[in-house]
């Protein structure tokens, strides 16, 4: 049964491979929020807040339509994409991945906003005691203090991307070899007479790589809050 | 030289409005109550608070007008702020390493705060007495114009406080940095002062050299249990056969002085001519009019009175004594006042045993 065959394999290597962009997409936007939405009298926090928590509680095919509607060939950002560098996100590898950047943005960034919250900003404030500046500040107390939810919040976005679907199939529709993600193939196999023995390899597969991400971050949580217990 | 601050600054329930001139260098203390404001003086100063209005000038320059970062003030805080992903040694490192040349000497620093054996552990495995002695060192190493420390030995229990006492005294002695140092501990004032602010309800209600605040009659100092003299003196010499010492009190920013009072304490194992400090408590000073026959207090003083003062509720009263160029401080009765009939510029001869003087 665990014969698998050439587009399962496919599926399989996309899966990965989206999900790696995905987070290489949405790491450094969701560290840049997280540092903005610690700033309590920033204006318009509130609304940035709620903006950043939409596609965990929209619909994921509103999601995938609004990015159709923004990035799509007619979309203002995509039709600049398109015009100006030649990028189309529409039905391509590069559309999955920012369709599950978008969806996973909001656990990315609760998760690191959750360990910038225990950086004590005593320590910042002492940094700058000893002379050194904002950006030097960030880069060599900020940063390193909250390193554990960053690879948390990436572990989190790697795995919830493994498994997004709404919003994938809507964006970047589900063509094999190029936006077929290994959800996307299961309810391709689903819909195939026969394919049942295929959907559960799939989903077999799924199981795994979701309970190797939840451990992997478990692991992580666990050695990092020992090393930096102060 | 001097170090100059002045602050006005309104919190929602409270405000501070202080201001006060001490010599530079020099321990100068900031004493007081809990809530009297003496940490918000320390943030102001160190930058960390954005206060209302606030002027600090060291040796002329205006630190205040440079941002935190610039100041070059060290700050020692209450909870040793470490930096929990860096070591022992990249802790000390971190403001060394931007910090322009100075001349604290990182290895004599390190050497000076015993904390060389420590250099490769992380500070989650320090002892709170450690930590402390770590974030010293941190903040000198940084080469400072001012060291600021914020109740650096608060958070500790008496013994590890009697750990660190002796190495911030050690740094008192040789070091050309200017100290501001925040406590509402007497000991470590009496210890460790050359300057005393004194606070109370975001104001300054005194400030000028240790001896002459802690021996004021009209401050609240002089009404506590802790009250007394605090007088810098050196070792004049030893009565071997006594089983005394004999110390010259050696007034205040003035120096030694040949006029210096005498005391006698119990035998110290230091040379002659070592400095130290001496404490007199208040309520251990008797006041007599002629010098008593056979008496067992070692220490029969001539001196001037110099203020009478009857303390709030009529319990109490309270008497300077100028001896030399030092000042003691007496606890009576007022009850005694009258039967002596003691008032200012009486002289009268101040008693004490040798085993009631505190050597510090």
């Amino acid at each position: 049964m665990f014969a698998l065959t050439h587009e399962e394999w496919q599926a399989v290597r996309l899966s990965l491979a989206v999900a790696a962009n995905a987070v290489a997409i949405g790491l450094p936007a969701a560290i840049v929020t997280s540092l903005l939405l610690r700033w309590r009298s920033m204006p318009g926090r509130t609304i940035l807040n709620i903006i950043v928590h939409l596609p965990l509680v929209l619909p994921p095919v509103v999601v995938g339509w609004m990015l159709l509607v923004v990035f799509g060939i007619r979309g203002h950002v995509g039709q600049f994409l398109h015009e100006w560098f030649g990028i189309r996100l529409v039905f391509t590898a590069a559309g999955a991945a920012l369709a599950c950047a978008v969806m996973t943005f909001p656990l990315m960034v609760r998760a690191i906003r959750l360990s910038l919250e225990a950086v004590d900003a005593g320590l910042e404030e002492a940094a700058g005691t000893l002379g050194a500046g904002a950006v030097d500040r960030f880069f060599t107390v900020t940063l390193p203090l909250m390193t554990p939810g960053v690879i948390s919040g990436a572990i989190m976005g790697y795995a919830a991307s493994l498994g997004e679907f709404g919003a994938v199939i809507t964006f970047a529709s589900n063509v094999p070899g190029q936006t077929q993600t290994l959800p996307l193939a299961i309810f391709a196999a689903l819909q195939t007479p026969g394919g049942e023995a295929a959907a559960a390899r799939l989903a077999l597969i799924s199981i795994v790589l979701a309970v190797a991400g939840l451990l992997a971050g478990e692991w992580f949580s666990r050695w990092s809050g020992k090393r930096l217990k102060s | 030289m001097s170090l100059d601050v002045f602050l006005r600054h309104r919190f929602p329930d409270f405000s501070a409005d202080v201001s006060f001139s001490a010599p530079a260098p020099g321990v100068t203390a900031l004493f007081g109550p809990s809530g009297c404001g003496k940490s918000t003086v320390l943030s102001a100063v160190s930058g960390l608070l954005r206060a209302d209005e606030v002027r600090v000038v060291l040796d002329g320059i205006v630190l205040s007008d440079l941002p935190p970062e610039r100041r070059r003030i060290g700050v020692v805080f209450q909870e040793g702020r470490l930096f929990p992903h860096l070591s022992v040694r990249d802790n000390l490192r971190y403001g060394l390493r931007r910090a322009p040349p100075g001349p604290i000497d990182p290895d004599e620093t390190v050497e000076l705060l015993g904390i060389g054996h420590l250099l490769k552990r992380y500070p989650a495995t320090l002892s709170g007495g450690e930590r402390q002695r770590v974030a010293i060192g941190r903040a000198l190493l940084s080469q400072p114009r001012l060291l600021v420390m914020d109740e650096p030995l608060a958070a500790l229990d008496a013994a590890r406080k009697a750990e660190i006492l002796p190495y911030l005294a050690r740094l008192r002695d040789s070091l050309r940095t200017p100290v501001l140092y925040v406590s509402h501990a007497m000991e470590e004032v009496a210890r460790l002062a050359d300057t005393l602010v004194l606070m109370e309800a975001g104001r300054v209600i005194g400030c000028g050299p240790v001896g002459e605040i802690a021996a004021r009659a009209d401050l609240p100092l002089a009404l506590g249990n802790d009250a007394g003299a605090i007088i810098p003196a050196e070792i004049a010499a030893h009565d071997d056969a006594r089983a005394l010492t004999v110390l010259r009190a050696t007034g205040g920013a003035a120096g030694a002085s040949s006029e210096g009072a005498r005391f006698l304490v119990p035998r110290i194992g230091l040379p002659p001519g070592s400095r130290l400090r001496i404490r007199i408590p208040a309520s251990d000073v008797v006041l007599a009019l002629e010098r008593p026959a056979r008496i067992s207090a070692n220490n029969v003083i001539p001196g001037t009175v110099r203020a009478v003062r009857e303390a709030p509720g009529g319990r109490l009263a309270l008497v300077e004594i100028a001896v030399g160029d030092s000042l003691l401080l007496s606890q009576l009765t007022p009850d005694s006042v009258a039967q002596l009939e003691i008032e200012a510029g009486k002289p009268v001869l101040a008693l004490f045993k040798s085993i009631a003087v505190q050597v510090l």
